[in-house]
C-alpha cells in the first residue's frame, strides 16, 4: 500500500529526513516514536505534501501510485489521511460544510455521486456516534477555539467520515483525558480493516494498548533506527530513548 | 480638462436654475467649483486616487434616457419585491419609475426641488450642503451644482418603516462615458427606523462616472441601517459621499460593498453631535483587475459618551489596490468616547496593493479608542489543511476568502439584500478569485 523508499526531506537549509525506509501493507498498524524534533511529523507531513519541505531523494509509492507526483489534496481523495499534531484553527469556515466539501470532492474524484443533503446527514449521524462527538461541536466554526482534545477528535471524526485507506495519526494521543483516548482508540479499532491501514506517531506506550501495533519503529535524528514489534514499545517506555540513541550515535560516529 | 470643463459648464447652465428652489445653493456650488476645480493628487486626501483623470476624457450629461419598465425588472433584487423603490436615470431622481410602498404618513419620498420649496423646506435649508463641512472640495460642489435633480426622503416620527427604501442607479453609458450627479437627503425624524439600500448600475457596460452625494439627518432614537452596493463592472468609476449626521443619541449602522469599478471613492462620515451616540461601519471590497476602490471613513466625536465600531476588510487580486483611510476625530468635550476601528486585507494577485492609514485625532482625555490593520497573504497553514482533506487548491481559497468576508456580509441587516450580496460575493470566489 505504502512504500517508503530512502527518503530524504529538508526545510529551509536544514536535511530532516535522512533516508526513511518503510513498508505498509494493507490491514497493518504501524507505530511510529522517537524523541522530540527526530523528524516524525516531517514525515508526516512530507507524506501530506507540505510544500514548505522539500524532498531532495528517494520515493514514496501509494495504492501503486508515486505519491510524491501528486497535489495535497488529490493524495486525499487517493485515500491517504493525516490526523495533524497541530489541527489548524478557522474561523469563519463552518465545520459541517467543510466536511460535506472534502466527502464530496472526494466522491466526485472517485466517480461517485455526490451524497445529497439526508444521505449525509444520516452518514454524520453514524459516525458522530461512533467516536462520541457532539453535535454543537461541529456546527461551529472549524476547530476555532476548540480545546485540545476537541481538535483531536475532531481529526478523527473527519478521518471516519472520509474512510482513508492510510490515516497517519501525529500524536493525535497527545492532550487527551484516559476517556477520550479510549474514545479515539476505539473509533479507530472499528474503522479498521482488512483493506486499509494505520501509521500512527506516538510518545505513549499507553495508546498502543488500546490500538495494537503489527509493527513499531523508532525515528531517531532523521532515520528510522529500530524497526520491532509491540515488545519495542515496551521497552522503550521502560528504558527510555538513552539506550538506542547512545547505540545510534556511537554507530553514526 | 478643458473639454470636459466646458461640457460640464454647459450641463450646469442648460438646467436653467435660477427659476428653481435650489437656486442660490447650486449656483453657489457651481462658483465653488470653478474656483476649487477638481482634487489634484497631490491633494492629501486624494493621493491614491486621481480623479482629474477620469474627467478628463469627452463626457456625456444629462442626455434623458428612457428606462423601459422591463429594463428596470431585469435589475430588481429578489425578494424586494415590496420595496420602496427610488430610481435615479443619469444621475437624476425619476419619479414616475419610483414607488412609495409604505403609507403615506409614515414616508415621504419626492423631488429635492420640491422639498426646498414646501414644509420641509427648513430642513433642507440646514442640512443640504452639510458634508461639505468635511469635504470642501470641487467634487462636492460639482454635485450640489446639479442638486436640482435630487430626491428627499423623510421618514416620520415614531415610524418603523415595513419595507426597505432601495435606490437603483442607472447610468447609461451606450452614448459615451455618462457622467451623472445623484444627490439624496434624508431625513429620521425621532425614533425612526429605516433600511436604506443604494445599488448601482451601467447599462450598456461602456464607461460611467458617478459622483454621489448622499446626507441623512437621525434625530433622537432613530435607528439607520443603510447599505451601498457597488458592482456595476470595470468601466464604472465612482465618488461619493455619504454623510451621516446624529442630531440625537440614536444608532446609525453602514456596510458599504464594492466589488468592481476602474476607479471608486467612497466617503463615509458618521458625525456623533449628541451624547451617548452608535454608530458602525462596515465594508468589504473584493477587487480584481485594475480596480481601485479608495474608502475614506470618518467619525467625528463632539458629544461625550459615543461609541463607534469599524471593520472594513478588503481581498486583492490582479493588479487591483484598495486603499484605506479611517479618521477619528475626538474633540475636547468628547470625554468616554469609545472608539474601535480595524481594517484587514488580503492580497492575492501579485501585483495587487493595499494602503491602510488610520488617522487618529484625540483631544479628549478620558477616552478609549483602539485601531488596527493588516496585510497579509491567505493563511498557507489553513490552506494546506484544507487541502489535506481533498479540497482542491481553488476551493480551499474560496472558502477561506469566503470566512474572511463573512464579518461583513453577515452585517447586513435586511434578509434579502444580504443574500444579494452573498450571490454576488460567492459568485465571485468561486470564478476568478
Ligand atoms: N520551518 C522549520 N525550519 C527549521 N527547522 C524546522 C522547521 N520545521 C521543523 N524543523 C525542525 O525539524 C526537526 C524535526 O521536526 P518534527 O516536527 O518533524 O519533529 P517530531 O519528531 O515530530 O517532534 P515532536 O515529537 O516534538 O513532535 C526539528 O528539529 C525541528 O526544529
Ligand atoms: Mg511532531
Amino acid at each position: 500500500m505504502l512504500k517508503i523508499n530512502h527518503l530524504q526531506a529538508r526545510i529551509e537549509e536544514k536535511e530532516i529526513l535522512k533516508g526513511i525506509n518503510l513498508d505498509i501493507k494493507p490491514g497493518e498498524i504501524h507505530a511510529i516514536m522517537g524523541p522530540n524534533g527526530s523528524g516524525k511529523s516531517t514525515l508526516a507531513s512530507v507524506l501530506a505534501g507540505r510544500s514548505d519541505y522539500e524532498v531532495t531523494g528517494g520515493s514514496v509509492e501509494f495504492m501503486g501510485k508515486d505519491l510524491l507526483e501528486l497535489s495535497p489534496e488529490d493524495r486525499a481523495k487517493e485515500g491517504l489521511f493525516l490526523a495533524f499534531q497541530y489541527p489548524v484553527e478557522i474561523p469563519g469556515v463552518s465545520t459541517t460544510n467543510f466536511i460535506k466539501s472534502a466527502v464530496n470532492e472526494k466522491r466526485k474524484y472517485l466517480g461517485q455521486e455526490p451524497l445529497d443533503a439526508a444521505q449525509f446527514l444520516r452518514t454524520m449521524k453514524e459516525k458522530m456516534k461512533l467516536v462520541e462527538i457532539d453535535q454543537s461541536l461541529l456546527s461551529r466554526s472549524l476547530n476555532e477555539g476548540f480545546s485540545g482534545g476537541e481538535k483531536k477528535r475532531n481529526e478523527i471524526f473527519q478521518m471516519a467520515m472520509l474512510e482513508p485507506k492510510l490515516a497517519i495519526l501525529d500524536e493525535t494521543d497527545s492532550g487527551l483525558d484516559i476517556d477520550a483516548l479510549r474514545i479515539v482508540a476505539n473509533g479507530v479499532n472499528q474503522l479498521r480493516n482488512k483493506d486499509n491501514a494505520f501509521l500512527v506517531v506516538t510518545h505513549y506506550q499507553r495508546l498502543l494498548d488500546y490500538i495494537v501495533p503489527d509493527f513499531v519503529h523508532v525515528l531517531y535524528k532523521g532515520r528510522i533506527v529500530r524497526s520491532g514489534t509491540k515488545e519495542l514499545a515496551k521497552e522503550l517506555e521502560e528504558k527510555g530513548y538513552d539506550f538506542i540513541k547512545a547505540e545510534v550515535d556511537q554507530e553514526l560516529a | 480638462m478643458m473639454d470636459s470643463t466646458q461640457i460640464l459648464k454647459e450641463a450646469f447652465e442648460k438646467q436653467d436654475v435660477a427659476n428653481g428652489n435650489l437656486a442660490a445653493f447650486q449656483q453657489e456650488n457651481w462658483k465653488a467649483f470653478s474656483g476649487l476645480g477638481l482634487p489634484a493628487i497631490k491633494h492629501e486626501e486624494w493621493k491614491y486616487t486621481g480623479i482629474r483623470n477620469v474627467f478628463s476624457d469627452r463626457l456625456v450629461i444629462n442626455n434623458e434616457m428612457n428606462i423601459s419598465p422591463d429594463l428596470l425588472k431585469t435589475l430588481l433584487i429578489a425578494g424586494t419585491e415590496e420595496a420602496n423603490r427610488i430610481v435615479f436615470v443619469n444621475g437624476r431622481f425619476q419619479q414616475s419609475l419610483s414607488i412609495t410602498t409604505d403609507h403615506a404618513n409614515d414616508l415621504c419620498i419626492k423631488s429635492l426641488e420640491a422639498a426646498a420649496g414646501d414644509e420641509d423646506a427648513p430642513f433642507v435649508e440646514v442640512n443640504l450642503g452639510h458634508s461639505q463641512r468635511y469635504h470642501r472640495d470641487g467634487i462636492n460642489a460639482l454635485n450640489a451644482a446639479f442638486a436640482n435633480g435630487g430626491v428627499y426622503i423623510r421618514i416620520n416620527k415614531g415610524v418603523t418603516l415595513k419595507n426597505p427604501i432601495v435606490i437603483y442607479h442607472i447610468a447609461d453609458s451606450t452614448l459615451g462615458k455618462r457622467c451623472s450627479h445623484p444627490r439624496i437627503l434624508v431625513n429620521m425624524k425621532e425614533a425612526a427606523q429605516a433600511e436604506l439600500v443604494e445599488t448601482f448600475h451601467n447599462h450598456g457596460g461602456g464607461e460611467t462616472l458617478t459622483n454621489e452625494v448622499v446626507e441623512i439627518c437621525a434625530e433622537k432614537d432613530a435607528v439607520l441601517h443603510y447599505v451601498k452596493m457597488q458592482n456595476e463592472g470595470e468601466k464604472t468609476n465612482h465618488t461619493g459621499t455619504t454623510h451621516i449626521r446624529q442630531t440625537g443619541k440614536c444608532l446609525t449602522h453602514a456596510v458599504t460593498i464594492t466589488l468592481s469599478g476602474a476607479l471608486v471613492r467612497n466617503n463615509l462620515n458618521m458625525v456623533m453631535e449628541a451624547e451617548h451616540g452608535e454608530c458602525h461601519m462596515y465594508g468589504l471590497y473584493l477587487l480584481n483587475g485594475n480596480t481601485l476602490a479608495d474608502n475614506h471613513t470618518i467619525v467625528d466625536n463632539a458629544m461625550p459618551h459615543c461609541f463607534s465600531n469599524e471593520l472594513y476588510k478588503g481581498i486583492m487580486d490582479d493588479a487591483s489596490t484598495g486603499v484605506f483611510n479611517g479618521k477619528i476625530f475626538v474633540r475636547k468635550d468628547a470625554q468616554k468616547t469609545n472608539a474601535y476601528q480595524s481594517n484587514k486585507n488580503i492580497l492575492i494577485g501579485e501585483n495587487a496593493a493595499a494602503n491602510t492609514k488610520p488617522q487618529l485625532e484625540i483631544l479628549a482625555d478620558d477616552v478609549k479608542c483602539s485601531h488596527g490593520c493588516t496585510i497579509g497573504k491567505l493563511d498557507e497553514d489553513a490552506l494546506f489543511y484544507l487541502r489535506a482533506r481533498g479540497i482542491s487548491m481553488e476551493n480551499a481559497r474560496a472558502m477561506l476568502l469566503h470566512a474572511f468576508a463573512k464579518d461583513v456580509l453577515e452585517q447586513i441587516n435586511n434578509g434579502a439584500i444580504r443574500k444579494y450580496a452573498e450571490q454576488l460575493v460567492s459568485d465571485r470566489l468561486s470564478s476568478s478569485i
